[in-house]
């Protein structure tokens, strides 16, 4: 039995009929064929996955894509616009973030999770952030001068909201209800 | 992954109604990172442990999410998240060891989505129970793996049949703060303790809690604490970032004017089957100077432990963070 979603990933909606045991992250790979979002695991440890549901970072390989309906994601493919790397992916740039690339689409948006909390983090706060991804290349120090490096750029750029620390939105479900099966058999 | 029926109440009633229709093969999910991601895509199944048939969602009850904190105590619906209980403000100022122990569950990733609920009804990690090749005596099978095999993580105390340590930080708190939890079934709600929520393997192997097939936990209520109510945590890894502990301690206590142990609770968690009241430790330190008397109570751990080929390690660990926890908490 397969069940109608409606995502909006990266701003675009876009409904489709799932199977309940699709995962989140096969659905954006597989079905919408959106494939910066990598998979490492598969079991939640690596966070080659990690998208933002509701503007916050999560594991996709954790989430069904059935969970995710009515919500929005941002995957890595949402951060650049109009071909200019925004300023998370310029760190990584500038600071050599990344060597073969494979955690970097996770790791960026982890990094951008943190930097909305907390606009000026030290090195052990970043560190403490992003321990849920895994890089098996850089030994991370660089990607902690990277996201130094981005949250510099941000502060500059908003240097009132820089003050002021973000508190996570309280999710609650909004998954549009019309669409639902029935929960009485 | 095998394929599911799924099914979204939109209140708990609808949630009872559909777990009673469709009997134990239903099961609800909060987050889904330990029921979707472990066991179901690992194939974690055996006789007494069937893979669900359907799924029964809580993410769409609203009235499952929340922090309400009140003189009386604090009021926290089962779909909260972790993330949620660690940047509550009011948790945070007199429930400071539920909020360090929520926050030292796995990364912020797994936070952000996994719920207080399912941090506490998830199941265990012995390898051998992940293992789809392992039928144990948990899955309906007739054997325990680890008695003869790699056993270095497993319990210490109060194991038999099978030795699994309960693996959830939050229920270790929770316990320490004298929690109970709210029970929603077909026969109504009840409200349970727990002191008395979390069973060993004596009682049901198949089973770390009390919570039956047609039931759902809906919240958990922590009494205000005492006035100066001293409260600690501390986990032991086995890397510096996210993993489940090794041994972990929760203390909530008071002491009087003169530094005497007046009331409290110390509770060890990765040590046994349930999260471990240690009253043994507790007696000892009744009306005693608790900076001169935390040594010799706190060894008293090594006459209740029976370790294993391997792990014989986690008593001299429980033993000394006991002790430092407790004088850590003390300032
Ligand atoms: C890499 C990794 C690291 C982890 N590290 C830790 C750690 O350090 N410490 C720790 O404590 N945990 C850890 N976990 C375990 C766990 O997945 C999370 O802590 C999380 O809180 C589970 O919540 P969930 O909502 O995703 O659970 P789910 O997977 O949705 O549910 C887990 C179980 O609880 C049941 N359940 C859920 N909600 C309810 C309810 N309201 N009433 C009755 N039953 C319910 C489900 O049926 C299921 O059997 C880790 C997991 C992973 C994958
Ligand atoms: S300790 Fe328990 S879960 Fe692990 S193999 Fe033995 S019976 Fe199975
Ligand atoms: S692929 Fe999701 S955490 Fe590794
Ligand atoms: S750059 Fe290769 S895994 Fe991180």
């Amino acid at each position: 039995m397969k069940f109608p979603v409606e995502i909006t990933v990266n701003g675009v909606k876009r409904r489709s009929e799932v199977e309940p045991r699709l995962l989140l992250v096969h659905y954006l790979r597989d079905v919408l064929e959106i494939t910066g979002t990598h998979v490492g695991c598969e079991t939640g440890i690596c966070g080659a996955c990690t998208v933002h549901l509701d503007d916050e970072a999560v594991k996709s390989c954790m989430v069904l894509a059935v969970q995710a309906d009515g919500c929005s994601v941002t995957t890595v493919e949402g951060l650049a616009s109009d071909g200019t790397l925004d300023d998370v992916q310029q760190g990584f740039w500038e600071e050599h973030g990344l060597q073969c690339g494979y955690c970097t689409p996770g790791l960026l948006m982890s990094a951008h999770d943190l930097l909305r909390k907390s606009p000026n983090p030290s090195a052990e706060e970043i560190r403490r952030a992003i321990n849920g991804n895994l890089c098996r290349c850089t030994g991370y120090q660089t990607i902690v001068h990277s996201i130094q490096n981005a949250a510099q750029k941000m502060r500059a750029k908003k240097p009132a909201a820089a003050k002021q620390v973000q508190p996570a939105k309280l999710r609650t479900s909004k998954r549009k209800r019309e669409q639902r099966r029935p929960a009485t058999v | 992954m095998k394929n599911f029926e799924l099914y979204e109440p939109s209140n708990v009633r609808e949630a009872v109604a559909t777990l009673v229709k469709i009997g134990p093969k239903a099961k609800v999910i909060g987050g889904g990172s330990d029921l979707v991601a472990g066991v179901m895509k690992d194939w974690v199944q055996g006789n007494g442990m069937p893979l669900p048939d359907a799924l029964v969602d809580l993410s769409t009850i609203p009235q499952l999410k929340g922090i309400k904190v009140d003189k009386t105590g604090a009021t926290i619906g089962a779909m909260t998240t972790l993330t949620e209980i660690v940047e509550s403000k009011d948790l945070q100022k007199q429930f400071s060891l539920l909020t360090q122990a929520a926050h030292s569950v796995a990364s912020p990733l797994i936070r952000n989505f996994g719920t207080l609920g399912g941090n506490i009804n998830q199941r265990p990690r012995c390898w051998f129970y992940r293992g789809a090749e392992f039928n144990c005596y948990k899955k309906g099978g007739d054997f325990c793996y680890s008695v003869g095999g790699d056993n270095r993580y497993h319990a210490i105390i109060g194991g038999e049949l099978c030795y699994i340590v309960h693996p959830s930080d939050t229920a270790t708190a929770l316990l320490a703060l004298n929690a109970q939890a709210k029970i929603a079934g077909p026969r109504g709600d009840r409200t349970v303790p727990f002191d008395q929520y979390f069973i060993g393997p004596r009682e049901d192997v198949l089973r770390e809690n009390i919570l039956k097939a047609d039931e759902v936990m809906t919240e958990v209520f922590i009494p205000t604490p005492a006035p100066g109510t001293k409260q600690a945590w501390s986990k032991l890894k086995n890397r510096q970032v996210y993993d489940f502990a090794i041994v972990s301690v929760a203390a909530a206590f008071t002491t009087d004017a003169s530094g005497n142990w007046a009331d409290g609770r110390v509770v060890l968690g990765g040590v046994a089957p349930v999260p471990y009241r240690a009253t043994n430790i507790e007696n000892q330190l009744k009306g005693k100077n608790v900076k001169n008397s935390i040594k010799q109570a706190a060894a008293t751990i090594r006459t209740a432990a029976r370790p294993m080929s391997m792990n014989a390690y986690k008593v001299d660990v429980a033993q000394t963070m006991v002790e430092r926890t407790i004088l850590g908490a003390l300032g």
